[in-house]
């Protein structure tokens, strides 16, 4: 097997946007693609610190996420608070386990995962670790592609606050950590958007000189 | 050999010479195994065919109800815009935007560019600033979130269950049928057929 030639050492920038491919000097700030006109570098500019600043955001505003309440519900028969957790609970004692189970997956499973995800990824680049990229590579494709699921519980309170407007019956009020939620999603599909997976490969180019 | 394009992987940076597909056929990275490109049949035709079906699907589900809730011999129904409306009214604004966006105005954008590119070029022409809807094609593609927003739909429906007898609108539906052609259209969704075919109107 010949030694695997990479676009960068060869001088060439490929289009993150189209494709394209393009002569340009590795480090210059303005090259635009020929054909569709997208800023282009060889790798994103400052990928790793705004990975970081994006995923630190993200870590923290998890944590009142699932401790904040969601929604307030009141009603004739007392009021309550429901966080993430106590929403997956109620759920399965009430025998929809399967509903249960999607909502905790999608809400507390899948961020927790993007963001572990991420930060060993981030970690491991940093360390120029060689340890088998192409799982690395994997993890972050299946980051990308589950991120998005976990906008769900903020579909689901929004739905429901604006279906129960009946205030004699009940009212049903979104809480914060519905913010904070929407927020840690947001957070981590920047996140995402912001690590460079070409990264991973680079520390194996340099080894051949 | 030397015809073949060159072409590098989005993810791994690797150089990698183009070899012609069969029918369907996928072409990946051999060293990170991202996917590099794939040969649709009929590419163009289908997404021109799928986002115009599509645009009909999102009119109607965002025209008529999604779901009404029965109470107390009152039903209340609500749009996908109703929603956003309450929320925001109820101090809950960044919510309100999160869900107009990912939901409503990202999917719009979505289908609008798909239009805007497809359907010059299907009568042979070329549409101005091709290339910058394009980006912004590319742009809106990760905050498109109809499929979550239909399983968000569902999962408050059977919770409301419990409270009140909920009857599916027709919007339900439409968002349903939106999600599979929104799924067939990513499946076929070509860029560099696309552009391959721009280019040959110059
Ligand atoms: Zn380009
Ligand atoms: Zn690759």
């Amino acid at each position: 097997m010949t030694a695997p030639v990479t676009a960068a050492s060869l001088g060439l920038l490929g289009c993150h946007v189209c494709g394209q491919l393009s002569r340009g000097a590795a480090h210059s700030h303005d090259a635009c693609c020929p054909r569709c006109g997208a800023p282009l570098h060889s790798r994103k500019p400052d990928s790793i610190a705004r990975t970081w600043a994006l995923l630190i955001a993200a870590m923290i505003l998890y944590i009142p996420a699932n401790l904040l309440p969601m929604m307030y519900t009141s009603s004739l028969f007392g009021s309550q608070a429901d966080t993430i957790m106590s929403g997956v609970v109620y759920f399965w004692t009430s025998g929809s386990w399967y509903l249960a189970l999607i909502i905790f997956f999608a809400s507390i499973l899948v961020p927790l995962l993007k963001m572990a995800v991420l930060l060993f990824l981030l970690v491991s680049v940093q360390m120029r670790s060689h340890w088998q990229p192409v799982q690395r590579a994997r993890l972050y494709r299946l980051v990308e592609v589950i991120g998005r699921w976990s906008m769900l519980d903020v579909y689901v309170v929004a739905m429901i606050v604006s279906l129960v407007q009946l205030k004699a019956l009940a009212t049903i009020l979104p809480g914060p950590g519905a913010m904070a939620f929407g927020a840690v999603v947001v957070l981590t599909i920047f996140a995402a958007m912001a690590f460079d997976p070409r990264l991973i490969w680079d520390p194996l180019e340099e080894e051949r000189g | 050999m030397a015809g073949s394009q060159l072409i590098a992987c989005h993810e791994c940076d690797l150089m990698q010479r183009e070899v012609p597909l069969p029918r369907g056929g996928v072409a990946f990275c051999g060293r990170c195994g991202a996917e590099l490109y794939r040969s649709h049949p009929d590419s163009f035709e289908r997404t021109l065919a799928f986002t115009v079906a599509a645009i009909f699907l999102f009119a109607i589900a965002n025209a008529f109800p999604i779901v009404g809730v029965k109470l107390q011999g009152q039903v209340i129904q609500t749009t996908l815009f109703d929603t956003v409306r309450t929320l925001y009214s109820e101090d809950m604004k960044s919510v309100a935007v999160l869900v107009f966006v990912t939901a409503m105005l990202m999917p719009a954008i979505k289908l609008f560019a798909l239009t805007y590119l497809y359907l010059p070029l299907r009568l042979g022409r070329a549409a101005p600033h091709f290339a910058l809807v394009f980006r912004m094609l590319r742009a809106v593609h990760p905050w498109s979130m109809v499929e979550v927003f239909l399983l968000g739909i569902l999962v408050s429906v059977i919770k409301l269950e419990n409270l009140a007898s909920v009857v599916p609108g027709i919007a339900l539906w439409s968002f349903g049928a939106l999600m599979l052609l929104m799924a067939a259209l990513a499946a076929v969704f070509d860029p560099r057929g696309l552009w391959t075919r721009m280019e040959a109107t110059r």
